[in-house]
């Protein structure tokens, strides 16, 4: 009897999958309906989706008319998709097996130079999952392995068709603690000497005069800048792409803020900022939003001495924009636990937490402003992209799980390896056939 | 004292160093070497205390207490049983009372209203290596592998534990931990003892050590150990090596056991020590096909397996691990991180539960052992989608009694029962929610953490002085 309902439901899945990925026009009513834009919950929402937009989120009551199919949330929980930054999506099958990881490239004479957006891998297993688990679209990028510099991180989408790049080359990241001290020769005056350096090779390269260009830097073998990635470097500096700087110690996030002084144009966004709480006001002032670690609170390094669960909110608290760092915990799709521990913080005597509606924007709204897609992801308003999440029960609640994900107005097959494993070993009856035969 | 006497004059700097500190214990236990007389010509006689003599024995003692009760709580037994409106009432470290609102309690002791919250015995996480990989993880504090040779079964964790690791303090405060096993990492097939520890501050790991708990000796199967020393150019390189290693190392400790002049060897004690029964195999195995293996060759050694830990593949053999009396030991949703764990599914402890195989729920992670507790929800909700629908209480008991019993100490602690330890947590909500947190904590009825109180949040010496130092975490 389980295994009938199982199958059922898969085959209702597969009808959807067998169905190209087109846009429907759908109306969703009697929701739950969440924003995303740190509002609270609105009771009996419609949302309606046309042309793969959304034309109107809101109280059932204002609705002109419902249009294309009308589905009846129940009651259920109706989100945004969730937007999850900073991830490595698309860029591994299996992390630990190096044949299918493309998330370092520690052996390459490249790093700013390298681009995420080549590499992506749409049917990735992890894509495919994450997306089960609400995540629509995600911020992914390389990670610093031959210099300090990550390369050029893309925004993406987790529909699974040929096109998963929204947008190519979106950031450049680097590190300016502990790790990129390590890849820059081993301190921090060398990753900031070298990032200074490849600042202005690109300013050279962008055409300001009175600087000598250096083909690259290097030692032995390790190459710590080429020509290349000077260039890659060029729209950086001149603040047409963002720089994510990686940074913990509050002397760290310090350095970083000081970049600005020297280099104006850079559009810097700061990324874990463990300690980001001892400088909160600092860091709003410069009005850097950091993609903040969400609930890491053990000196697990020496720039994480002061680490707590309550930097987010403390954070936020001070005005600074928020967003929970995807890479913060074992996977992206514990975002919505994450968020949910921080809610749970406000009912702590003396920690900072979240309100459920500013938690909800953290992996929703604001990591898609952070990310430059400010208004189309991660949340419903009128103009945004199609990307809505049903849910069994309360989104940030831990075992809570989309029953329904639309892409760009497009419902999704939440079929994975996961899925099609739970569903054949729903029972462990081999009598007839060996468990190979059952699929 | 000591057995091997070369190295003179260095050798004599350190016997100088320990004879003072030796003295008191001579002093204490009577087991100093016969003196012999000056006229027999003889060199004194020197020994270690026997094989089985207590060792690194606990000091912990229960800290101070006063007698305790919460009422008007919902109470999970640890045991798969609820009480709604529940007392529980403890005094002398012990449970006293466990029932219903009608639960009798003294006039004279302190009580708190539960209403609204819950209670639970203390979490036990089964596999930890906080202390051994203590925060911060620098490379100086790297000790919880002896990657130096496949089968290390002389090691023991406890050796390793670094009481002043500030993870002890955020798996108590965070994640109510109670108690937790201390393993080696996995790098080898055989990787030396475990140690189980009550989560106490404690300048020495003695005083952490659980008073009477078993030893268990850590073992890993697959990838770690064929990749760490086949990536060195020698055995293992492959599965078949990893258990071709296991079989002798077990036959070479089967023939010490039976030769009564051999020397004494420490591996092979602890070898000994599981072929009797006494010390619990904890088996790093994540794929069924290899636990499969190691049961059978279990079998064929006549040892038995306590727990398979990170058994991603468990749900794909629940039968066997059932028949067999093994507890699986899982997360709730790493999955698909080394190639073997590529097929983990949420559904793992609801599929196990369904096959009436033993599940516990572990960390393996200084962050997760916080939050263990949402891990078991997450598991928990993977099965009722699926029709598995397990109740509360039995998902708590795979945080608290099934991992007691998995680690030989559910006969003093895991569940709410009299005369058991008063190892408690009084949770602000639903345990399974993501949205409680633990209020208090009480480990042998001493009140170790509050979270209504600043002062009860421990603060390793580590901390002090640091950014943060007694910050909410």
């Amino acid at each position: 009897m389980k295994r009938h309902l199982v199958l059922g439901a898969v085959s209702a899945l597969a009808l959807t999958a067998a169905s190209p990925a087109i846009a429907q026009d759908v109306t969703i009513t009697n929701a739950r309906l969440v924003l995303g834009d740190g509002s609270a919950p609105i009771e009996g929402g419609t949302v309606v989706i046309s042309g793969g937009a959304v034309v109107y989120a809101g109280p059932e009551a204002r609705t002109d008319r419902p249009g294309g199919t009308v589905i009846d949330a129940k009651g259920a929980w109706v989100t945004p998709g969730i937007f999850a930054t900073v991830t490595t999506l698309g860029l591994a099958d299996v992390s630990a097996v190096g044949e299918t990881n493309d998330i370092t490239a520690g052996g390459s004479p490249f790093s700013a130079a390298l681009d995420a957006s080549t590499a992506i891998n749409p049917t990735s297993q992890h894509i495919l999952v994450h997306k089960a688990a609400g995540i629509t679209r995600a911020a992914t990028t390389t990670m610093p392995s031959a210099s300090i510099f990550a390369g050029q991180g893309a925004i993406i989408d987790l529909d699974g068709d040929a096109n998963p790049v929204m947008q190519a080359r979106a950031f450049q990241m680097i590190n300016l603690g502990e790790n990129g001290a390590a890849r820059a020769g081993g301190s921090r005056t060398a990753a900031h000497a070298l990032l200074r350096a490849a600042l202005r090779e690109a300013q050279a390269l962008a055409g300001k005069p009175g600087i000598p260009e250096t083909t690259e830097i290097a030692k032995d073998d390790e190459v710590f800048l080429s020509r290349f990635d000077a260039e890659a470097l060029v729209p950086v500096v001149t603040g047409r792409q963002k720089l994510y700087v990686a940074a913990d110690r509050m002397a760290d996030i310090r350095a970083v803020l000081a970049l600005k002084t020297e280099y104006p144009k850079l559009d810097l966004v700061l990324v874990g900022a463990t300690e980001g709480w001892l400088v909160a006001p600092e860091i709003a002032a410069a009005g850097v939003p950091v993609i903040a670690n969400g609930l890491v609170d053990l000196p697990e390094t020496f720039e994480q001495l002061g680490a707590t669960q309550s930097n987010a909110g403390r954070l936020a608290k001070a005005g600074v924009k928020v967003a929970i760092n995807a890479a913060s915990d074992r996977d992206p799709r514990r975002l919505q636990q994450v968020a949910g521990n921080l809610v749970a913080l406000t009912r702590m005597p003396g920690a900072s937490g979240m309100t459920w509606g500013q938690a909800f924007a953290a992996i929703s709204s604001i990591p898609a402003e952070i990310s430059g897609m400010g208004g189309k992801a991660g949340v419903l308003k009128p103009g945004a992209l199609g990307d809505v999440v049903m849910w069994t029960d309360d989104p940030l609640e831990v075992g809570s799980v989309p029953t329904r994900v639309f892409i760009a107005g497009s419902e999704q097959d939440l079929t994975n390896h996961q899925t099609r494993l739970r569903d054949r070993y729903i029972d462990l009856d081999e009598s007839d056939r060996p468990k190979a035969y059952d699929w | 004292m000591y057995r091997d006497k070369t190295g003179g004059a260095r050798a004599g700097v350190l016997i100088t160093l320990a004879s003072a500190l030796a003295l008191s214990a001579c002093a204490t236990t009577g087991g100093s070497p016969e003196a012999a007389s000056a006229s027999d010509g003889k060199a004194a006689k020197l020994a270690a205390t026997k094989p089985g003599d207590p060792v690194f024995a606990s000091t912990y003692k229960p800290y101070p207490n006063v007698a305790t009760a919460i009422r008007g709580a919902t109470v999970y037994d640890g045991k798969g049983g609820k009480i709604e409106n529940g007392t529980v009432f403890f005094s002398g470290g012990k449970i006293t009372a466990v029932g219903g609102p009608d639960t009798p309690i003294p006039a004279d002791i302190a009580v708190f209203d539960g209403t609204g919250k819950f209670v639970t015995p203390g979490i036990i996480d089964i596999h930890s290596h906080l202390g051994d990989y203590p925060s911060p993880g620098v490379d100086a504090h790297s000790d919880g592998n002896e990657a130096t040779s496949p089968t290390t079964p002389e090691v023991w964790a406890e050796h390793s534990v670094w009481p002043q690791d500030p993870g002890f303090t955020r798996a108590l405060a965070n994640g109510g931990v109670t108690a937790l096993q201390i393993l080696p990492g996995s790098a080898n097939l055989m990787g030396g003892r475990s140690v189980t520890l009550k989560n106490v501050p404690a300048r020495t790991v003695q005083g952490m050590k659980f008073p009477g708990a078993p030893y268990g000796m850590k073992m890993a199967c697959g990838e770690n150990p064929k990749r760490v020393y086949g990536g060195r150019g020698r055995m293992p390189s492959t599965r078949m090596g990893n258990f071709a290693v296991n079989r002798e190392t077990w036959l070479d400790a089967i023939d010490y056991a039976n030769d009564p002049k051999a020397k004494r060897d420490l591996g092979k004690e602890t070898l000994v020590g599981v072929l009797k029964g006494e010390i619990l195999i904890h088996n790093h195995c994540y794929r069924a096909d290899e636990m499969a293996l190691v049961l059978d060759m279990a079998k064929e050694m006549g040892y038995k397996v306590s727990t398979f830990h990170h058994a991603v593949e468990a749900y794909k053999i629940g039968d066997l691990l059932r028949e067999n009396g093994v507890c699986s030991a899982i997360w709730a949703d790493w999955y698909g991180f080394k190639m073997e764990s590529y097929d983990g599914i949420l559904e793992n402890a609801a599929f196990l539960q369904r096959e009436g195989a033993c599940v516990v729920i572990h960390s393996d992670d200084a962050n997760d052992i916080q939050r263990l507790n949402q891990e078991a929800a997450k598991a928990q909700a993977a099965g009722a989608r699926v029709g598995i629908n397990i109740p509360d209480a039995t998902v708590i008991q795979w945080l608290t009694h099934n991992a007691a019993k998995a680690m030989g100490i559910a006969e003093m602690t895991g569940s709410l029962e009299t005369g058991k330890m008063a190892d408690v947590v009084l949770w602000n909500g639903d345990p399974l929610s993501v949205y409680s947190r633990p209020e208090k904590v009480w480990i042998d009825g001493a009140l170790m953490f509050d979270a209504l109180n600043p002062k009860t949040r421990p603060v390793s010496d580590f901390e002090l002085g640091q950014p943060g130092e007694g910050d909410v975490k």
